[in-house]
């Protein structure tokens, strides 16, 4: 596609990368047709092609981030569905990333906006404040309804909703688990204990660490990790995310020159999976940390992607049926779309996958609080799919797309880890009853 | 690229912009008018993207009866209004003009009824032409024409265009599985043409209807042909040392009497092109490549591909290789589908859609060839062989003006090379802006003024479309400025 941008515009990096990408969108518009937003409001506006014009426009011409761009932007789930269709490899993912830090610097939002946004980037990120605001919010629920009858504070009742009312996990401490004396020893990684997931369902890391030591995989959680910082990413909020990237960056170099290194950074929220396998791009431009952020991508690693290269035994079939969701940062994000139904499979489940799969369920982080309506139609249509596949159980790898279709459906949801830790050996998974 | 003009923008709409904006928010919901300067941008063209003119407000109706209150406005005060689906015109069909109101069918995508006994599906314009398919997939049907952007466009941009597809060889194009409209007229009356039935009392005007690019009235449901699976079906990839060898082995099997499914056509340039999206397995030591898909049961398969073979052995064939299995076949199909879109990986394109007779499809690959290289311009070869319509794809970069001039040069020069050998303009894509002042070269006044003396029948005052399909000199007397 054509562009006009001056040399002093396209001496910002920033602006370049974003010129490069927009050079290789060809306006064909295949993308409108696998866009959660577009197959849901019939607006091109809202479609991935409509996006990049509205970027195109603003930042051509130099402009501050305006009340419509932000609109369509906004609605954007950063689901990536778009990036898997596009014959011709435009890289939206880092155009809408750069959209939003723009948004940020130059746009200043409605204050209720701005306030439901402040707090979600303080406390979402940190569990202790996170389990705080949880506990608060069970003795908020009945205040709900009264936030969703307000326009502006529609969030503040979605949020509600969403807290779990089941017990919550506890914070994520320093730990080191090591395989059984009589297992040979095949590897020695680092497991994300990130923020929320670790507050909202500490199970699903407890089940990757029995599974991965059973394997005889040796799996460290070093002290000062954290959140991996796509959630604030995804709000614009690019310092912020590069502190918690660093300070990621940081914690795993260390633990990459104790005895044994790290032979992978292991991830079970594919979310966050996304993000740390783009901290070599995030911070390209940081010379103290880009070799670094680099090295931690690479190492970066779904706990699908990396039992998928253990081999582990073929069991018997199991009476259980698996409906298999794959989260967007999964299949879009990361292109992870084969071992996690191949590694349910070799474990005995019967696993369907269901229609439409590649349409996002509306979780996308902070999404179905930030945009609850269309959230709640993308839930609707998810669930209604998966429950026609009639499956017993649904399995999907990241905590926000477990809690959004937890809170549709009364078909159990869990991790995929869970199940294999239950296969191998494990216990059955408390969320199946 | 500037060279082809639009209709000046009427000054007593601009200066009403206002009012209509006004008077269209009574018509629409909030949500179906999208008016914003800031908003209008992204619907200045469509996938003819080296044409843009932003609109004065778009309009994207739920309803037919909401589409006739528009057009019954616009049809009043006369304001030109462009129909737009999912805005993927390769001939520029959906690009705007300023003082138009685009009316966007998006919102209307629901299939509305399936009728399996008598093998038709109504559904509305704005329904995706692949999503026919897959809902019917299941049950074991499918809907035919197959345009390559048939993941995005809709039928109702289908029905504007005539368009085809790579299994429109054996099953035909649009027009062949198109049983019934409800379209709205330019004055708002809303008709119904045709039904479940392959052939309507009176006159055909569903056959006049189909490809006649949004300018004869808005579609908004369509009844259309289901077709049941074939028992089996499989993709056989031929490699050819030359793309005359490829061509003139086209020739052959179609002379020959033998009609497979489809007969897909891919040069060197394309098929590393699409090698590099879908990695499909195309044979990357060849000049050409046919795909041929045959279809029916094992032994009709294997019949017809022992004979297509035996043609193509006398065609120096390099590589015969048979798909192995359905994910094969799917990247196949996927690799060729997604062949424009993947050509953005290495260059801006003009894609052409000329069609020729198919004894004359290795001279105009040659000619083609030579006057791309006389432009100093890459071209890349990719489509339906078995009917003759070719799409080279020549590439340049849109940031490059002189680039651009050259290669829409280059196109129109390609085209009436396709004329010229006997064949036309268009296979497909529609006249749209892009083929408009080519006209003349397809036919002659007399013809001409015929096309013309329809389209006023419909819309006297030429409102639909307006700077599309038709020279702006020689139109009726007082429509250029409609």
């Amino acid at each position: 596609m054509q562009t006009s941008f001056t040399a002093e515009q396209l001496a910002d990096p920033h602006v370049a990368e974003s010129e490069k990408i927009l050079r290789r969108c060809v306006h064909c518009g295949f993308c409108t047709a696998t866009c959660p937003t577009y197959v849901t409001l019939g607006n091109e506006l809202d479609s991935p092609r409509g996006r990049i014009y509205l970027i195109k426009d603003m930042l051509e011409n130099g402009r501050p981030a305006d009340e419509e761009v932000v609109t369509h932007i906004d609605r954007c789930l950063s689901c990536l569905s778009c990036v898997t269709t596009c014959p011709s490899g435009v890289d939206y993912m880092h155009l809408v990333d750069h959209a939003r830090v723009h948004i940020e610097k130059t746009y200043t939002r409605p204050p209720v906006d701005r306030l439901i946004r402040s707090t979600l980037a303080a406390v979402l990120p940190y569990p202790r404040r996170f389990r705080a605001a949880l506990l608060l919010a069970k003795l908020g629920r009945p205040l709900a309804p009264l936030f969703k009858r307000v326009p502006a504070l529609r969030p503040l009742g979605a949020m509600l909703d969403l807290a779990p009312t089941s017990r919550l996990g506890k914070a994520d401490t320093s730990a080191r688990a090591l395989p059984p004396v009589d297992v040979p020893k095949r590897g020695r990684v680092a497991i994300l204990a990130g923020c929320a997931q670790s507050v909202l369902d500490a199970g699903i890391n407890e089940a990757a660490i029995r599974l991965l030591t059973r394997l005889g995989v040796e799996v460290v959680t070093p002290a000062g990790e954290g959140c991996c910082g796509a959630l604030v990413h995804h709000m614009g909020r690019e310092e912020q995310a590069l502190d918690f990237a660093r300070r990621n960056i940081d914690v795993w170099c260390r633990e990459m020159e104790k005895d044994g290194g790290l032979d992978a950074i292991i991830i079970t929220a594919s979310g966050c999976g996304t993000t740390i396998k783009d901290y070599g791009h995030m911070l390209r431009l940081d010379s103290a940390y880009a070799a670094k952020a680099d090295k931690v991508s690479s190492l970066a690693k779904d706990v699908t992607e990396y039992l998928a290269t253990l081999d582990l035994p073929k069991l018997e079939p199991r009476a259980e049926t698996v409906a298999y969701h794959s989260a967007c940062s999964m299949q879009h994000g990361q292109k992870i779309t084969l071992q996690p139904k191949a590694l349910l499979r070799a474990a005995g489940f019967a696993v369907r996958d269901p229609a439409e799969g590649h349409l996002c369920c509306g979780s996308a982080g902070t999404y179905n609080i930030l945009q609850p309506e269309i959230s709640a139609q993308l839930k609707a249509r998810k669930v209604k799919n998966i429950e026609a596949t009639k499956a017993n159980i649904i399995s999907t790898g990241n905590i926000g797309c477990m809690t959004q279709i937890a809170s549709g459906t009364a078909v159990p949801i869990v991790h995929t880890v869970e199940l294999l830790d239950w296969a191998y050996g494990g216990p059955r998974p408390a969320k199946l009853g | 690229m500037n060279q082809i003009a639009f209709l000046p923008a009427r000054e007593d709409v601009l200066s009403r912009r206002k009012i209509i904006i006004a008077d269209l928010a009574e018509l629409l919901p909030a949500e179906c008018l999208v008016h914003e300067a800031r908003e209008l941008v992204p619907f200045e063209t469509d996938a003819f993207i080296s044409y843009r003119r932003v609109p004065l407000a778009v309009a994207l109706p739920k309803t037919t009866a909401q589409v006739a209150a528009v057009m019954k406005y616009c049809h009043r005060y006369k304001i030109p209004v462009v129909p737009r689906g999912a805005g993927t015109s390769l001939s520029g069909g959906a690009i705007p003009q300023e003082d138009a109101v685009v009316l966007c069918l998006s919102k209307m995508s629901r299939i509305l009824e399936l009728d399996y006994p008598n093998r038709t599906a109504m559904v509305q314009a704005g329904v995706t032409n692949l999503s026919i398919s897959e809902t019917v997939g299941a049950d074991g049907f499918f809907y035919a024409p197959d345009p390559s952007s048939q993941l995005a466009c809709t039928i109702g941009g289908n029905i504007g265009m005539n368009s085809g597809g790579a299994h429109c060889l054996k099953y035909g194009v649009t027009t062949n599985n198109l049983l019934g409209v409800k379209m709205v007229l330019v004055d708002g009356t809303i008709i119904e043409l045709g039904g479940k039935h392959l052939d309507a009392a009176g006159y055909d005007l569903l056959g006049l209807v189909c490809g006649s690019e949004g300018q004869l009235g808005i579609v908004t449901e369509a009844t259309v042909r289901l077709i049941a699976k074939p028992e089996g079906a499989r993709p056989v990839l031929f490699g050819f040392p030359s793309s005359e060898a490829a061509g003139a082995c086209v020739a052959d099997i179609i002379g020959s009497g033998i009609i497979p499914v489809a007969i897909e056509f891919m040069d060197k340039p394309a098929i590393e092109i699409c090698e590099a999206f879908a990695k499909a397995g195309y044979p990357l030591d060849v000049e050409a490549l046919l795909i041929v898909e045959v279809e029916g049961s094992d032994a009709e398969m294997d019949a017809m591909l022992k004979s297509i073979v035996e043609i193509a052995g006398r065609h120096s064939v390099q590589t015969v290789r048979e798909c192995q299995s359905a994910t094969e076949a799917a990247l196949i199909w996927k690799g060729r589908k997604s062949a424009f879109g993947a050509t953005g990986r290495i260059a801006d394109y003009i894609c052409m859609d000329g069609t020729v007779p198919l004894s004359k499809l290795s001279y105009v690959l040659n000619k083609t060839s030579e006057i791309t290289d006389r432009f100093g311009l890459r071209v890349a070869n990719v489509f339906h062989a078995g009917d003759g319509n070719m799409h080279p794809l020549i590439l340049f970069n849109a940031n490059d003006p002189e680039d651009a001039a050259k290669a829409e040069a280059a196109g129109n020069e390609i085209l009436k090379l396709c004329v010229d050998a006997g064949g036309c303009l268009t296979g497909e894509h529609g006249v749209g802006i892009e083929k408009r002042d080519l006209m003349r070269h397809q036919y002659n006044d007399v013809d001409l003024n015929q096309q013309m003396a329809v389209r006023s029948a419909f819309d006297d005052g030429w409102i639909l479309n307006p700077s599309k399909v038709f020279p702006l000199e020689g139109r009726p007397e007082g429509r250029q400025d409609a």
